[in-house]
């Protein structure tokens, strides 16, 4: 364990992604306590106005503060990936995971369904569920998104567990008498543990691009902000024409480091966990 | 000391599993205290599912397998038996887990059968090991599986056996990456441990290692056997038409090689027809429900075709 932190401390692709994520972390988190003004959909000033010493990142054409839209914007962001992500990560384990190692009847079963959630497209059932609600806040939208994004985590845990079973180490193990449960968690589970830790990134990147998505199409929560709501808004309001680039450009841009910092910190997992990838 | 009675091993295949296919067909055969019996077999045969069906990793779908008068699968202890008979896979690359040190398969022997045994202590037994099979300890340990070379790495799996000290062991095509110079002292270190009462099935397709090694062969095609006796009578007098075809596809330094048993006649094996009907020159309408014929003491064949003077009716 020592000895992967030890990689993990000194791989530079990790390194760049998990500062960049943990700085929108802070940003989230401490944003809203040094933000001048306290909801994000207060009308403060006047509109229109570039960044300036009030407004930090400028005003929206209403009057809003920019700032305190971007900082509230991040921590929904990060709300949609922890639990979205999360949700369709812990689905995707336990069906992948029970359907590749117990096999048969089971496996057909649940991995017809899987398929089947796997070809519709995603975007028209999340549009068809949010579209009926009433109302939608962060949270419904995290599970929406939760609920449809773990076939894939499926299919490439079960194929994993099917590969990993018929490894010959596993037969080592098992003639050097270990018993099933000890096989599972010594030989299989160490295996998989690197691969779980990155399906949570991905699956964490792609809820929060799911909800951008969904925010941008006018999908978003009724009530509050986040960062495709920003977006939306931006659009909506011809602020690119009207060369309001404070209010076009923050959110993007966020999203897009976020994101990437989530793509670089697997790729640099991927070097930590698996020796064959790493730099010597 | 282990006795295989009848074993059968059939996977369904075909649209909805209906046809059985037979990796191994009702095979019998015993090992003694202290002896070395080597399966020989073309690719296929069924050698190691016969050597996984032993170690208990592959179940059989007939017959049983018999160790110290025992049923092994009524064995409930596993670990128990794993204590005496144990293994060695012809795969070095995929018999580690990669993203551990190699150091952790003889660790796994301490905790699970040896838990009295001091750290310290173990390791002084594991680089005595490591230096009888002729690997320097202190560059071998503490590596990847990935950074070290199929030969150390399946040295390492034999090195593992010795240490547990078992009385029964299935060396599964066990030098098949070791190079021409290291085999030998591999193989005299498995005759070295049967003076001392081990036993071995040694799978392999390689004759002349069955040769040198072996008290007795087992020919296999096709998860039969053709025929099995001592190894010098099976060598010296081969009465199976395929044991023939095996000897005579040795190429030997003073001859052109050429082999004209190896052509197919495109002949079906049907049902109770011997197995190697398609392949053999001298496949007809008689070679049906073959049994084995005791040729001379200790060396039976299975073959219609053999005459009592070890001749071929043609």
């Amino acid at each position: 364990m020592s000895e992967i932190l030890f990689f993990a401390l000194r791989n530079k692709k990790l390194k760049a992604g998990l500062s960049i994520v943990l700085f929108f972390v802070l940003l989230g988190l401490f944003g809203p306590l040094i933000s001048k003004y306290k909801d994000p959909l207060e009308y403060v000033g006047p509109g229109y106005q570039p960044p300036s010493k009030d407004f930090w990142l400028g005003t929206t054409t209403f009057g809003q503060d920019v700032f305190t839209q971007l900082v509230y914007g991040i921590r929904s962001s990060f709300f949609v990936g922890l639990v979205g992500g999360g949700l369709a990560t812990l689905i995707g384990l336990s069906i992948g995971f029970l359907a590749g190692y117990r096999g048969g009847l089971l496996d057909e079963m649940l991995m017809m369904l899987t398929n089947i959630l796997l070809v519709i497209p995603t975007l028209a059932l999340l549009i068809i569920i949010a579209a009926y609600l009433p109302y939608r806040g962060v949270l419904i939208q995290s599970i929406i998104i939760g609920f449809t994004a773990w076939p894939w985590t499926t299919r490439a845990v079960r194929a994993q567990t099917l590969s990993l079973k018929a490894r010959e180490y596993v037969n080592l193990a098992r003639i050097s008498g270990r018993s099933t449960l000890k096989i599972i968690i010594y030989e299989i589970v160490p295996n998989m543990l690197s691969y779980v830790f990155m399906v949570f990134i991905l699956q964490f990147g792609g809820a929060i691009l799911a909800a951008v998505g969904l925010d941008f199409i006018g999908l978003g929560p009724t009530k509050g902000i986040s960062l495709g709501l920003m977006m939306q808004n931006a659009v909506l309001w011809n602020a690119i024409q009207l060369g309001m680039w404070w209010w076009v450009i923050p959110p993007g841009l966020v999203i897009t480091l976020i994101v990437g910092g989530l793509y670089f910190m697997n790729v640099g997992l991927d070097e930590v966990f698996n020796p064959r990838l790493r730099e010597m | 000391m282990l006795e295989v009675v009848n074993l059968s091993k059939a996977y369904n295949v075909g649209p909805l599993g209906k046809e059985k296919f037979y990796a191994v067909d009702n095979v019998s055969f015993h090992v003694a205290d202290g002896e070395i019996v080597s399966l020989i077999g073309e690719s296929g045969s069924g050698k190691t599912t016969i050597g996984k069906m032993i170690l208990r990793l592959i179940k059989p779908t007939g017959g049983k397998i018999i160790f110290n008068s025992v049923d092994i699968q009524s064995i409930k202890n596993r670990k128990e038996y794993y204590r005496l008979v144990q293994g060695i896979f012809q795969d070095p690359f995929s018999s580690y887990n990669p993203i551990f040190k190699i150091d952790r398969i003889f660790e796994m022997i301490r905790e699970e059968f040896y838990p009295a045994i001091t750290k310290e202590e173990w390791s002084k037994r594991v680089k005595k090991v490591v230096e009888d099979i002729g690997l320097n300890p202190s560059e071998i340990l503490g590596k990847f599986p990935h950074q070290l070379s199929g030969g150390q790495l399946q040295r390492l799996l034999i090195a593992r056996a010795l240490l547990i000290d078992a009385k029964f062991l299935v060396a599964d095509e066990i030098i098949s990456m070791l190079d021409a110079s290291t085999r030998i002292d591999v193989l005299n270190t498995l005759i070295k441990l049967k003076e001392k009462g081990l036993s071995v099935l040694f799978i392999t397709h390689d004759l002349s290692l069955g040769y040198y090694t072996s008290d007795r062969t087992i020919i296999l095609y096709r998860g039969s056997i053709m025929e099995y006796g001592d190894t010098v009578k099976v060598f010296k007098k081969p009465l199976h038409p395929y044991t023939k075809m095996l000897l005579e596809s040795v190429p030997t330094t003073q001859k052109v090689w050429s082999n004209s048993y190896i052509s197919l006649h495109g002949r079906n094996v049907l049902p109770s027809f011997c197995k190697f009907y398609d392949r053999c020159p001298l496949g007809d309408s008689t070679c049906k429900n073959v049994s084995f014929e005791k040729f001379e003491e200790s060396h039976f064949v299975a073959c219609v075709k053999v005459t009592g003077e070890g001749e071929h009716v043609a």
